[in-house]
């Protein structure tokens, strides 16, 4: 059977495993964001978080996804649910890429251009979301990518815990030995990731363009 | 605000000092600026001149002495609200590089609730004031020139009409006819508007020009406060160095 026959044979499943793998990627980078945007902005106000908020994240993505979906699996509330055990995993995945995004983009703006904003009494917050969240906006885009298409990877592995997403193609091609059942869950995964991939790198130098005006 | 301005001076250092690490940045300044009124904070890098911007505006507290504005210590003043009623201008403008030009010299009055219609009137007489062409309202700093950048600079700190205006190498960084061409527009300016002025810079030239009266900062202390006619006759040694310094070298060369 060729890819081409096994993907028209099964459209209405591959269609399916497409939503829930977007799905579960979409939503884990949301919450991944929702979270590390606001920490690193903390670290930003806190410097002494700094180094215990970046380490902690950095050791979460040293663990081998597999690995981390198999920790989970006894956790009370996430085991019984493949899906929230797999968003859950994948959120923790995206977080170092935002928190340091969000941290050295705010750090990196100019300090001159936040002298002036404090001097024409700008508050901490006005000074936030006018000039620092703004100028660093293109970095944390970067961040937000990186953390997606990382998202969009790592997912194919949530089908090992029963999570669903295309690493179920990907999975059953594994243990048949068939690389088209194999490919069917690869090649959308991968055009999934670039689509991301271009979407947010084009909004990055849209970004970027307009805090590099000076 | 500019009721304020009429009583008594708008900023008054009284014994002012301020230490950083066990080392005194400025030491036992006093000295006062009226309404109307430019002092030349001249001195050179090091000698604590930002540092005293920074007293006016509540950057910075003094850790000895008072800084008054408008007769309050500045530690008394809400540091938004002091910061608001002090127009600030920077070397190279300290434009925000993300907001038009138009965003840019609208801020304060919008943060301060202004209607947009009334912001929209203020930027455009205000454009007018620093004889910028209407149509840059909409261009960002990083399209302009020094000099528009540095104009800009002047339009952003006018825009909630402060009494007071504080300005830091303000025209340190253009080039020289441009230097001297916004020179003579802060001049004709400043007799129209009659801010209280603090205008510091590294360059007794300018500082002549444009000065009511110097302020020479050495080291942290305030060793001369003159007049422009007074200054070059000084005995001080500080400011007999100064005037060799900037001495013409034009005149040299003619009289060689």
């Amino acid at each position: 059977m060729s890819l081409w026959h096994f993907v028209v044979v099964n459209r209405a499943q591959l269609l399916d495993l497409t939503v829930e793998h977007i799905t579960l990627a979409g939503v884990a980078t949301l919450i991944a964001a929702a979270v590390g945007i606001p920490l690193g902005i903390l670290i930003t106000r806190v410097p002494q978080l700094s180094k215990p908020v970046l380490g902690s994240a950095n050791v979460i993505q040293t663990i081998p996804s597999l690995a981390l979906f198999g920790f989970l699996l006894p956790a009370p509330w996430l085991g019984e649910r493949a899906g929230r055990l797999a968003i859950f995993a994948l959120a923790l995945y995206g977080l170092l890429p935002l928190i340091r995004n969000t941290y050295t983009g705010i750090r990196n703006v100019d300090p001159t251009v936040l002298e002036a904003g404090r001097a024409m009494g700008l508050t901490d917050r006005q000074l936030l979301f006018q000039v620092e969240l703004p100028l660093a906006s293109g970095v944390i885009i970067a961040g937000l990518r990186i953390a997606a298409v990382l998202s969009i990877g790592v997912a194919t592995i949530a089908a090992a815990v029963g999570a669903g997403g295309l690493g179920e193609f990907i999975f059953r091609g594994l243990a048949m030995v068939n690389n088209q059942v194999i490919l069917a869950g690869a090649i959308p995964a991968a055009l999934l990731a670039l689509v991301t991939d271009s979407f947010l790198g084009w909004l990055e130098r849209r970004l970027n363009a307009v805090g590099l005006r000076s | 605000m500019t009721n304020l301005a009429s009583r008594g001076p708008a900023i008054e250092f009284d014994h002012a000092s301020f230490w950083l690490n066990g080392r005194p940045i400025l030491n036992q300044v006093s000295f006062s600026v009226q309404a109307g009124e430019t002092l030349a904070l001249l001195g050179r890098s090091g000698s604590g001149k930002t540092t005293a911007l920074k007293l006016i505006n509540g950057l910075r507290l003094p850790t000895g002495g008072e800084v008054r504005v408008h007769g309050r210590r500045t530690s008394e003043w809400d540091p938004i609200r002091l910061r608001r009623s002090i127009g600030y201008v920077m070397q190279e403008g300290g434009l925000f590089p993300h907001f038009s030009v138009e965003k840019n010299i609208g801020l304060v009055p919008r943060i301060e609730g202004w209607e947009e219609r009334r912001v929209r009137d203020r930027v455009s007489e205000l454009l007018e004031t620093v004889r910028l062409n209407g149509d840059v309202v909409s261009r960002y700093p990083g399209e302009l020139s020094g000099g528009q950048r540095q104009r800009v600079g002047i339009a952003r700190a006018l825009a909630a009409d402060p009494p007071i205006l504080i300005m830091d190498e303000a025209f340190s960084a253009l080039d020289p006819i441009t230097r001297a061409e916004m020179q003579k527009e802060f001049l004709e300016l400043q007799r129209r508007v009659r801010k209280a002025v603090v205008f510091v810079t590294h360059d007794l030239r300018e500082a002549m020009l444009l000065g009511d009266r110097i302020a020479l900062l050495e080291d942290g202390h305030l060793v001369a406060n003159l007049t422009p006619a007074e200054f070059p006759d000084s005995q001080s040694p500080i400011v007999r160095a100064y005037v060799q310094a900037f001495s013409d070298p034009m005149a040299k060369r003619r009289s060689a």
